[in-house]
This record gives C-alpha cells, structure tokens and sequence, in this order.
C-alpha cells in the first residue's frame, strides 16, 4: 500500500511559554521550540504498522519553509521511506483550503492509495484533512483510532462521545485523519535522525505541483485571522497562582469545599 | 618392604583383569570428554562481541587474591558464606591430592612432586582435615538447600523448576569424594597397621581416621577390596563431576576465577556502546546495543556461565525487593539457559531471535525496571555485573525506537531544551532570585569564578529542590569560595540518559557542558547532586576535578572556614539516619564525608539504618527514573523509610536531590507525616552555619 502522510511543524506547546507578541497577530518565535504535531506522529507511526504487515512505503509530506524538514527528517527517521517538502514563497499565507489545495498538487503527482492526516493541529482548525478528501473527490474518515487493512477497503474505528466504538468500512483510496491513542509512536533519537540526514528530500513548488497561483496563498485566503490573545478570566473562573505545592493545596481545599473530594 | 595391599595401578579384577586399564581409561574419557565440553561452551564467547578487560594486570591479580582466592565478599551472608570458604579452600588443598591419586592409578608409588619430605607429611596431616571439613559443610549445606531452604534460593514458578535437586546431587557428589578419598587412604593405614608396618599417621577426628578404626579389625581381603573400590568411586566421581560441572550452576567452580580476573575495575561509568569503536565513529554503526545473544561481550556471557544461583544480587535488589518484574539473579540464568540451548553441546547452533520482548527472555518492563543503584554488583562475590547489560540493552530498545511513552517526552525535552521538564533555558537561573545575602556569579568568558558549581536540571528547576541549590550557595557563600554557576550554559550532565540508553543525546550533552565548563575558566568543579558527580567524574574527560558538596563541608568544617552552630531545643529531640545516595557511596565511595558532615553539628543525634554504606537500599531511582511508570508492589522509598524508623529515626538526611524527591513522596505515602521528615545535607548544614 502506498501511504502519504501529511505533517506539519508546530510549536511545542509543553516546552514553550507561550507569549503573544506585541502587535497582537501571533506568538512571540523567539525562544520556541518546534516539533511534529503529536497527532501527526500517531499517523506516521499506524502508516509505518500498515507498512510493515501488508508491504508498500510511507511518503511525508509537508507545507513549509526550509526549517519544516526537520519534522521529514524526523518522520522518516521513525521509518517513512520518504520526504516531501512543498516549499514556495507563493504558499506563503494560506489559510486551510490553500493548505488542502497544495496537498492536492502532490497526491496527483504520485499514486497513493491512502492518505492520513493528525485528527488536528497543535496550532491548527482540523480542516485540512476533510477538505483535501473533498477536493481529491475521495471518501473520508475523521478521528480514526483503529484500522484494519482489507482487500481495496480498510477497516476504521472511531470513539464516539461517551465511550462508544465505531467501525466504519471505507474504500480506498481514502483519506484518514487519526486521533491519538491509536498506537504507541515509536521514540527517534539523534541517531535516527542523524542516520536519515544525508536522504535527499525534494522540493516542490507551485509550478512543479502544477498549481494556479491564484488559488493559494494570502492573496487566496479567505480565512484570516483578525486577533490573537490570551482570553480574560471569565466569570467564575480563577488561575492559581504560588508554588506547585500551593496550589495543589488550594486546589485540594477547592475540591473538598465543593464536595469533589471526600 | 612389600606394600600390604595392592594398589589400583597393580591390582587384577577377578584375577586377570588389570584395573590399571581403568586408572588409564577414566582420565583420559573424562579429559577428553571435558575438552570437548568447554571448546562447545566457548564457541558463544567467540562469536560476541569485543570486550578490552587484558588492561592493568596487577589490578586484576589483586581482585583474584581477594575476591577469589580470599572470598572477601563470602561473609556478607555469614551462614552460607562461611560454608562456602569451607568447601572452597577444601577443594584447593584437595585438588592437589586428587590429582596425585589419578596418577597414583598409574603408577602406585607416585608422590606429587615436592611432596616427599617434611611437607608433604604436613599436607598429608592437613589434607584429612580438609576432607573432613568439606564433608560436614555439605552435610550442613544439604540441609540448608534441602530441609531450611532460605528464601533467597526460592524460584518463582515463572522461571521454571527450582535448582535444588542439582544442589543437592552435586553436594552428594562432593561428599562422595570425601568420603571415599578418606575411604582409600584409611583402608592403606588400617592393613598397614595390622602388618605392623609404620603406617602414615592419621589426623584424630578425621572422616579417614575415623574409617580407620571402623575397618581396623577388617580382614586383609576386605580391606584389599575397599581399598580398590573407593579409589576408583574417587577417580570417577571426581571426572564425573569435571565434566558435570559446565552443565549448570557449578560452572562457576573452573569460570569464576577468570570471571573475578576480568570484572570490572572502575564503578560509576557504564561501557562503551562498542569496545574498539570511539565516540566519533558512532554513527558508522549499523546497531546500536545488544538486541541478539550475540550482541553481548564475551565477558556478559562468561557473566551468564559464573551465575552459582545464590540469589545474593536478587536479595539485595531494590527492585526486586518491591517486586518489579526485575531480578538480577534471573537475568544471569535466563542468560546462561539461552546460550545452553542455542548453543548446545551437540548439533548445529540454533539462530537466534530477538532477546526482549515477545518470543525473547526478558521483558521490556525488565530492562526499564532497573535503577542502576549497583547493589547486586556490589554484593556478587564472584564478579558477575548487571548494569553494563541493562544499559546495553536499553541502548538496542532506544535504537529500535520502543521507548516507554512516559520517558519519550523527557527525552525530547533533553535534546531540544537541555533539561527533561521541557523548560526554558533562560529560566534555568532563576532559583538565584530569591537568594539572600549570597551572589551567584553567572559564568561566561568574561565573568570567571575559582569554582563552578554545577547545579543540573532537578535543582534549577523544580520548587522543592530548588532550596537545595539555594542551601549549597549559601554554604560556598559562607565558606568563602569564589564560584558561579553556568546558567542558561549548562545542560542537564545526563547522567541518566547515558544509563537509560540514550548515548547519542548524552553525548551531545556532555560535549555541550564539557565546552561550557572549559569556556568558564574554573580550576574547580562543586554539585550537590551524586549524579552529575559520578557523570562529571567518571564520564566526562579534560575538565577541572569535581567534589561533592559533602567533600567541600568537611574539609571546610575541619579547616575551620565553616563554622556550625549546634542543634536547636526542637532539633535536640530528634533522631537522625543518613541515606547513602547510590551514586555517591556505592559508585564513588563516599561514605564518610556526609556522616562527618552531619557530626559536625555539635549535639546531634545520629544512627545508623541496618542497610547502610555498600548496602544502601535505592530510594527509587533519579533522573529518568522519575518519569518511568514500573509496574511495582510498593515504592522503593516507602521500603527504605520504614527502614529508618525501625531504628528509631524521625529525620533522614540525604545527600541528592532526587533521594529528597522520593524520601518526602514516601513519607507521605507510608502516612508517616509528622513522625518523619526527609533533609537534604546542604539544607541541614546551611541552617546550622553560624554567620
């Protein structure tokens, strides 16, 4: 089975503290640190299992600047056979239909038979996934946290609110957003990467993806963010502050008080 | 003078068949049969990988002559230790007579050379005793392994059958030669005796002296025939057991002195990932650690063949002790039964499959379970080690990519910020705010200090700890050492990602530290935590020497630049225990200077745990440890505070961060709140200094 997975590089929100910077459009960069997105890393670790028990090879893919092929090198590092890195100043502020429609470009230019996303991005809408399946005209399964392969069909599950399962039978070629949970992602270390880091990864940009350049970018965008901001203290609500054992202990006097600990 | 009975070498079976072709036969089957045996059982080590133990021969000839040849570390279990020196210096001295009396089969009138004078009467004299001795410690041992049965020998049911019945056998086998060795010999004296002729004198109280007045009214002819019998029951129960002994535990009889010659010498430092391969040809390696029984040294399978099964490793492990899926003693005989069977004694070698994991002998949650506190190292008397093999295959789980989920997060961390909680650099100084009448220079090419203090991850970071950082300033402070600290320049030192297998991002710590250490200028090193001290001390190369903050009170105390003032009214009341941090004592020696350190405090009261010094018992493990989820009964540290107040103590006195870490969780756990308190040393002399 030929797989794409899609990935993106985000700031890692456990190892950073996230400030807004001053203009009020977005983060302060300076000091992040960048990752996969975590659900990206459940997509390529499921594609490498489907991989491995029925033959084929795992591409990654993603939309970005030079600094996103790492996050391939990384991927590729936990066992994708290979990288993909859609990079153009062009794509330069699109908003998630630009993004879909530059995956497009590169799943017409190979032949998968199946696609997966992250459920959702540490930073993103969780639009990308459903979108592509629509354009590519190809069916859709969001939130997959099981999948058994089958002859030109899969098998996937989903957890239904409340604890319920679902099994969904799809047919390929197909796109899949996968939640986390679905799989234990293996670790890669320096060595992986560094044993991956001599792989040639190619770039593609709008004319090699053979894209209009009027339907990507900021210029096609008709998302756009207006504001970015930490939301105030609501009604009701309260953010302890002091030591880890101060609050822990205001909030175990919180719990008590209300009756949740007995 | 015509010798009154025939000996083996001129005795005919029946009248014609002369038993001499048996004194022949038996050596020669059994030498041959047992060259055979060892050239199967070395194949393996053939075939492993490198490992350079031919280094500093006199250092190894002095482990021999203790460790081995004294059996210095027997009395640490007095019972079974002391009839183990028993049985052991038996065999030595009877060695020699054995195998006089296999040539003596041949030859009748044959003397081990150099035994034909006045020494030879003293062996002689002596010899029996040693027989005797040998024969009643395996009476006692008998016993012990067959009736007592100590629960060390215990086997859980999912190891397999137990080894008792092989004990046993082979301690019938051992008192079968010393009996019909004393047998032999007495038989020779009572005939001779009777002929009147002048008879060897035999040791009062001997098995031989003994058999001697049993059979001293025996007739000639029966005597003749005891005399035969029991020197060949002797001849081949004693080849019999040579051949027997590589079959199981008893290996350890010829292994364990070329085990003991080639253990290792250094502590505190774990092995390179390949002997012959340097830190910058890492990356041409195809695989990292052991994955195959092939991947192991020769010297992890010669580990594996020495196991004798006494359990000492297991009894002192704290993870076994709280029942991880983790028993040293079984990963030596899990070991030693997988290089038996794919390396059988006839018939192709069987290939090999994947150690961990499904289908293999141990257990993912085995090798993580391991805290690396050195107990069973320090306790097995015959060299046997554990942590280079869990390191390694730590190493070959990491390569593969099955890292525990809960330990990939810290990892990550590590490699992206320097430190296992994820945060910022910048921050890794901000435990110095809130100090007071103390300044901590922050260190770089322009501001230089004499001494660095090296405070790592745990103190820069977290709340609690961070008083331990503060409380070790303030002892330099006032002690009057010029010192900085590296600030948002140093990393975690990665103590604990070296042993949790992660040898390329350790060394990208250390070659970080080691550049950042040397850009500082210092001529000195100080921490308060036993881990970045054994990791500077012992892993790291070409930086300035490193002492504990417990060396640096001592000497400070003693050189009278610390003053201490004594115990408070409250303090008066209670009742301190030292807990030896394992990367302190066990791994570097420090024993002493954090006791002095605490007696240093005028009116103090201090005892000691029963687990103390080289038997301290693990709090549950640092670094890494920390984020790891074992599947487990109790916690280490609630084991170790019950210790402490067994023996009366209300305050235990640490000397890591990360004993602090767990001694406080355990209080809280064990519900010894306000009957126990967990101190850090730094923390206990800073309040005592006398300003």
């Amino acid at each position: 089975m030929e797989i794409l997975v899609c990935v993106k590089r985000v700031p890692d929100t456990s190892e950073n503290e996230i400030d807004i910077n001053s203009d009020g459009n977005d983060i302060e960069r300076d000091d992040l640190v960048y990752s996969v997105n975590e659900w990206d890393n459940y997509a390529v670790e499921e594609a490498i299992q489907i991989v491995d028990k029925v033959g084929g090879s795992v591409t990654v893919v993603t939309v970005g600047d030079d600094e996103s092929e790492e996050v391939l090198r990384r991927e590729m590092a936990m066992g994708a056979n290979n990288g993909l890195l859609l990079t153009d100043d062009a794509f330069e502020g699109s908003d998630g239909k630009g993004i879909a429609t530059i995956l497009k470009g590169a799943v017409e230019k190979g032949n998968y038979d199946l696609i997966m996303t992250g459920a959702q991005a540490d930073d993103g809408a969780a639009q990308v996934g459903g979108m592509l399946a629509a354009m590519m005209d190809y069916p859709y399964a969001s939130l997959v946290n099981l999948i058994e392969t089958g002859d030109g069909k899969l098998k996937v599950g989903r957890e239904i609110e409340g604890g319920n399962q679902e099994m969904n039978e799809i047919e390929l070629p197909c796109v899949l957003s996968i939640q986390t949970g679905i799989n234990e992602p293996r670790y890669v270390g320096i060595r992986g990467i560094r044993k991956v880091a001599s792989v040639e990864i190619p770039e593609l940009g709008v004319a090699d993806l053979g894209l209009d350049a009027g339907a990507i970018g900021a210029g096609a965008a008709k998302v756009k963010r207006l504001d970015y901001f930490v939301p105030d203290t609501g009604e009701g609500a309260e953010m302890l502050t002091g030591s880890t054992e101060e609050i822990i202990a205001k909030l175990v006097e919180y719990l008590k008080a209300k009756g949740g600990l007995k | 003078m015509e010798p009154v009975l025939i000996s083996p070498a001129s005795f005919k079976l029946f009248g014609f068949i002369p038993t001499v072709l048996f004194s022949v036969l038996i050596p020669i089957v059994g030498v041959g049969l047992f060259t055979y045996i060892i050239a199967r059982r070395v194949a393996p080590l053939v075939k492993a990988n490198p490992d350079f133990r031919f280094d500093r021969p006199m250092d190894r000839v002095l482990n021999v002559l203790k460790i081995w040849l004294g059996q210095y570390r027997h009395p640490r279990y007095m019972v079974a230790g002391v009839l183990h020196m028993i049985i052991f210096f038996g065999f030595l001295i009877l060695t020699v007579r054995s195998s006089e009396l296999v040539v003596k089969g041949i030859s009748g009138g044959f003397i081990m050379p150099g035994l034909g004078g006045i020494v030879g009467d003293i062996y002689y004299f002596f010899k029996d005793y040693a027989a005797t001795a040998v024969f009643f410690a395996v009476v006692v041992a008998a016993v012990r392994r067959g009736i007592v049965r100590p629960a060390r020998y215990h086997y859980p049911e999912s190891y397999g059958h137990d080894h008792t019945n092989e004990a046993v056998f082979v301690l019938v086998i051992i008192g079968t030669l010393m009996i019909s060795e004393s047998l032999y010999e007495a038989c020779l004296v009572a005939a001779e005796t009777q002929a009147g002729h002048e008879a060897t004198f035999l040791g009062p109280l001997t098995l031989a002296w003994f058999f001697k007045i049993v059979f001293s009214n025996g007739s000639s002819s029966t005597l003749q025939a005891l005399h035969i019998i029991s020197y060949y029951v002797h001849d081949f129960t004693f080849f019999f057991f040579l051949c027997f002994l590589p079959m199981g535990k008893h290996f350890h009889v010829i292994t364990s002195l070329f085990n003991v010659y080639f253990m290792r010498l250094d502590r505190g430092n774990v092995r390179p990932v390949r002997y012959g391969v340097s830190d910058e040809e890492l990356d041409s390696l195809e695989s990292f650690g052991v994955k195959k029984f092939s991947d192991f040294t020769w010297k992890d399978i010669l580990d594996f063949y020495t196991c004798a099964d006494c359990g000492r490793c297991s009894d002192q492990c704290p993870a076994n002790r709280v029942k991880r899926p983790l028993s040293p003693r079984f990963l030596s005989l899990k070991g030693r039964d997988y290089a038996f069977s794919h390396f059988p004694l006839k018939g192709d070698f069987v290939d090999q499959e994947a150690l961990i994991g499904e289908g293999g002998i141990y257990s993912e949650d085995e090798i993580w379970s391991c805290t690396t506190c050195g107990a069973c190292e320090q306790e097995c008397p015959i060299g046997i080690e554990y942590i280079n093999k869990i390191v390694d295959m730590r190493r070959g789980l990491v390569d593969d990519g099955n890292v525990p989920q809960s330990l990939q997060k810290p990892l990550s961390s590590l490699e992206k910020r320097g430190n296992p909680y994820g945060k910022m650099e910048k921050k890794r100084a901000d435990w110095t705010k809130e100090l007071e009448d103390c300044e901590v220079k922050i260190l770089d090419k322009k501001t230089t200090a004499d001494t660095l203090y090296f405070v790592d991850s745990v103190s820069s970071f977290d709340d609690r700890m961070q008083e331990l950082a503060r409380a070790t300033s303030k002892i330099l402070c006032s002690a009057g050492i010029d010192f900085g600290i590296l600030g948002k320049a140093e990393k975690d030192s990665g103590n604990e990602v070296k042993r949790f297998g992660e040898e390329m991002l350790y060394q990208s710590l250390k070659d970080h530290n080691t550049e950042a250490i040397l850009n500082s200028g210092v001529k000195k090193i100080v921490t308060a935590d036993p881990h970045t001290f054994n990791s500077l001390k012992n892993e790291y190369t070409g930086i300035p020497p490193v002492e504990h903050i417990s060396q640096v009170i001592t000497k400070n105390v003693a050189s009278g630049r610390l003053k201490l003032k004594g115990v408070t009214e409250e303090e008066r009341e209670k009742i301190y225990t030292y807990h030896d941090p394992c990367y302190l004592g066990r791994h570097n020696d420090v024993y002493e200077d954090p006791r002095d350190a605490i007696d240093a405090i005028p009116g103090i009261k201090r005892v000691e745990m029963l687990k103390n010094r080289d038997r301290s018992f693990c709090c549950g493990g640092g670094g890494l440890m920390l984020f790891y989820e074992p599947e487990e009964e109790e916690r280490m540290g609630v084991v170790r505070v019950k210790m402490a107040q067994e023996v009366g103590a209300t305050v235990i006195v640490t000397a890591c961060p990360f004993c602090l870490i767990n001694m406080e969780d355990a209080i809280k756990v064990a519900g010894l709140e306000g009957k126990m308190e967990a101190i850090d040393l730094g923390e206990l002399i800073a309040a005592h200094i006398e300003n």
